[in-house]
């Protein structure tokens, strides 16, 4: 194989060229932001219109814009500083309600919470499409309302691609005066997100994840949210996160929203068509393959139009990822590894998915630099890696 | 050839790797994570597997540039070498854990899993060497006699042996620590490890009594007085002469060991060196490298890791073995493990049942 086949999306994507360009000129250039002679008003500048390009991009305002390190900061901003900010102002407000499929960002703040804080939390199950419903948040924030300082759901899950109906639900929680974050680390680039028409007070992203540079990503937070900070220092960002600005990586990140955005609608039928043929593929090959989560043609109100999560029984997934990796593919089994080795998916366990069943599981995802190419080649390579794989599961359980 | 190198993180393996990807080989690193809670950091010389264990596993891979994985295989790990040594104990004898993992795990889990995976071979750090002889491939004692670790590998059947490199073998433990400085290894000072891997502070009985409970019970004398008290017998090994407390001194005030340990009736045996000595050894369980031998044979009876050779005549009958060894040999624990040799060559081995006088 003379190139990788890179099915990886969802850990990252490759930044475009432009956005290479973006951050190279500015690394060239000095200036700290916060400095008020004139290489720091010119950094500045440039920090600004990338602020008010992505807040046009995402449907915010300017000044709901915050940038951080990433997704993993964005998350811990949102849950520990609302947790802080509502508790403080009443002590009643002890609770969180949060997705039981969340990334470990936001299931790990709110463990911490829990265990350091005093927090209590109550975990919205999900279907087996990996859904939360509505009317199940409704019937949580009613067993005590003003107990409640946060509703938090992703917008859109890292392993299986399923879809939230977050603007429902940040309706319920209005409806009784609670705010609510979602992490759209995954949803951002992919779907249309409105900030504003989502009706979420707080939300998550990553730039790496839409073409932009690891290492920076955004809150959004509305006007009206405030947090207790994690760091403190000079104040920056709405005195929200202190810290000099990564003015490169920031101006790398504006750049990368702006051509996700402008490319979004027509990206998005094209990886729709190439997530359904490699998931059509993989189901017709034979193999007693599954996918994971909802999966309907063409659909995209419920599923990533970049992810496939297949379950491949009698395989171990780290098995499936080295056999594939020989090959020349490069992906995932989308569960948070523990030294190295892949732990069973608490996502796939809230599905109601059976332990030794998730073992076997898979998750490619595409993105802006995937083709037909991409998906034949996984689909040429999948039948030997199972029949191997699940060889290598037998010999090794002693079987 | 396509082999994995167990990597452990420790310097042996990253030498052993590197040496087999200048023979020309495939080599894909693979580290084995086998506690089912691993700590971050490593803390002493002893135990394994922490996170920055396979960390460093992983910097010496990207170093000679081969991929890198972490097999998980904490659940064959606790069930065929951590609790076989718990029931070990439990039965009144002493196991190798070492011995068990490379016959379980490192030469079988792992092997296997290589070769459905299409591998041809496993390669390890050990000290040993595998010769090309007239009936197949031996397996020999490496030239460094203090890192020797032929014994542990006496396990090892001619399928097993063909299928594994032993890189060392024919090198000193200072050259191999020398090689890995001059490759540019972080872990070319890296401590050896030591003991069990599981047992992190060292301290068997302790981590037994965690397990098992306290069981307390006597210790008595050959003539069945109670001399003093014990917390369980499960925590006693047949030689053993230190932490016993005993209460009441012996007139003559000749040294105590313990000399028998019967975990039916929860009672510790002591008695004076002169009873430890034995000569006949039966062992089963036994393993041959090569075709089983067939009536007596002279060979070398290695009785305990890094312990002396003793000269003995071996007779194997089905899956037993009886060693007579031409001298006395002390603190011969069952459950241990005897290694047959002829000159340098492992024959076999078998796991000790009873040790007695001919």
């Amino acid at each position: 194989m003379s190139f990788p086949v890179y099915l990886d999306h969802a850990a990252t994507t490759p930044a475009r060229p432009e956005v290479i360009d973006a951050i190279a000129q500015q690394l060239a250039t000095v200036g700290n932001a916060s400095s008020l002679h004139t290489a720091g008003r010119a950094a500045r500048r440039v920090v600004e219109e990338s602020r008010e390009q992505v807040a046009a991009a995402l449907g915010a305002g300017p000044s709901e814009v915050i940038f951080t390190s990433g997704g993993t900061e964005s998350d811990n901003l949102a849950i520990k500083g609302t947790f802080w900010r509502r508790r403080g102002d009443d002590p009643r407000r002890d609770r969180l309600i949060v997705g039981s499929t969340e990334h470990h960002a936001v299931i790990d703040s709110v463990e911490f919470l829990v265990a350091e804080h005093g927090a209590r939390v109550d975990w919205i199950e999900v279907d087996s499409e990996g859904r939360a419903d509505p009317e199940r948040v409704r019937a949580l924030i009613e067993r005590d309302p003003g107990s409640v300082a946060l509703v938090s759901l992703m917008w859109a899950n890292n392993e299986v691609g399923t879809v939230q109906p977050v603007a429902e639900i940040a309706a319920v929680a209005h409806e009784f005066g609670i705010p609510f974050h979602t992490d759209a680390v995954q949803a951002v680039g992919q779907l249309p997100v409105d900030f504003a028409a989502s009706g979420a007070d707080l939300l998550s992203a990553s730039a790496h994840k839409f073409g932009g540079p690891q290492g920076v990503g955004l809150l959004l937070a509305r006007r009206d949210a405030q947090v207790v900070p994690l760091t403190h220092g000079g104040g920056q960002e709405r005195e929200f996160r202190s810290g000099t600005l990564d003015v490169p990586g920031i101006r790398g990140l504006a750049v990368a929203i702006q051509l996700a955005t402008a490319s979004l609608q027509d990206e998005q039928d094209r990886l729709v068509a190439l997530r359904d043929k490699l998931i059509g593929g993989a189901l017709d090959a034979g193999l007693d393959i599954q996918v994971t989560g909802a999966h309907e043609v063409g659909d995209v109100t419920r599923r990533l139009p970049g992810n496939a999560h297949l379950r491949v029984p009698g395989c171990d997934g780290d098995s499936l990822l080295y056999l594939l990796d020989a090959a020349g593919i490069e992906c995932s089994t989308g569960s948070a590894c523990q030294a190295g080795v892949p732990q069973p998916s608490h996502v796939l366990l809230a599905m109601g998915i059976a332990e030794d069943d998730a073992r076997g599981a898979l998750r490619l995802t595409l993105g802006h630099s995937s083709s037909d190419a991409d998906v034949a080649a996984f689909l040429d390579a999948l039948p030997a890696a199972v029949e191997r794989a699940r060889r290598a599961r037998a010999a090794s359980r002693g079987a | 050839m396509r082999v994995v190198a167990a990597m452990s993180g420790g310097v042996d393996s990253a030498v052993a790797a590197a040496r087999m990807v200048e023979a020309g080989h495939e080599v894909v690193g693979v580290h084995l994570a086998l506690s089912q809670s691993a700590a971050t950091l490593r803390e002493s010389a002893r135990g394994c597997c922490t996170i920055e264990d396979a960390g460093d596993a992983r910097r010496v891979a990207d170093r000679i540039g081969i991929p890198f994985y972490v097999w998980d295989m904490a659940a064959r790990f606790k069930q065929d070498v951590v609790d076989d040594f718990v029931a070990e104990y439990t039965a009144g004898r002493t196991p190798n854990p070492c011995l068990r993992c490379n016959e379980r795990i490192k030469f079988a889990a792992l092997l296997d899993k290589a070769l459905a995976l299409g591998f041809d071979a496993v390669a390890t750090g050990h000290y040993a060497q595998i010769v090309d002889g007239p009936g197949g491939r031996e397996l020999h004692r490496a030239v460094d006699p203090a890192k020797d670790q032929s014994y542990v590998l006496g396990v090892l059947d001619a399928d097993q042996l063909a299928r594994s490199f032993f890189p060392l073998g024919d090198t000193t433990k200072p050259q191999i620590r020398a090689e890995a400085a001059e490759r540019g290894f972080s872990v070319a000072k890296k401590p050896d490890s030591h003991d069990i891997c599981f047992i992190a502070d060292g301290d068997t009985k302790g981590w037994l009594t965690r397990r098992l409970g306290e069981q307390p019970g006597d210790i008595v004398d050959t003539d069945g007085e109670v001399v003093g008290q014990h917390e369980g017998a499960f925590a006693y090994t047949v030689g053993q002469r230190r932490g016993l407390g005993l209460k009441v001194p012996r007139t003559d005030g000749a040294k105590r060991y313990v000399v028998d340990v019967e975990p039916r009736t929860n009672t510790v045996v002591v008695g004076t060196q002169d009873l430890l000595g034995v000569d006949l050894i039966h062992g089963d369980h036994a393993r041959w490298c090569g075709a089983a031998p067939v009536g007596e044979r002279r060979v070398g009876a290695q009785l305990r890791a890094h312990g002396e050779e003793i000269p003995a005549v071996a007779t194997a009958s089905g899956d037993s073995i009886e060693v007579r060894l031409d001298r006395r040999a002390r603190g011969v624990a069952p459950g241990q493990s005897v290694v047959l040799y002829d000159g340098t060559r492992v024959v076999g081995s078998a796991t000790i049942s009873r040790a007695g006088r001919v």
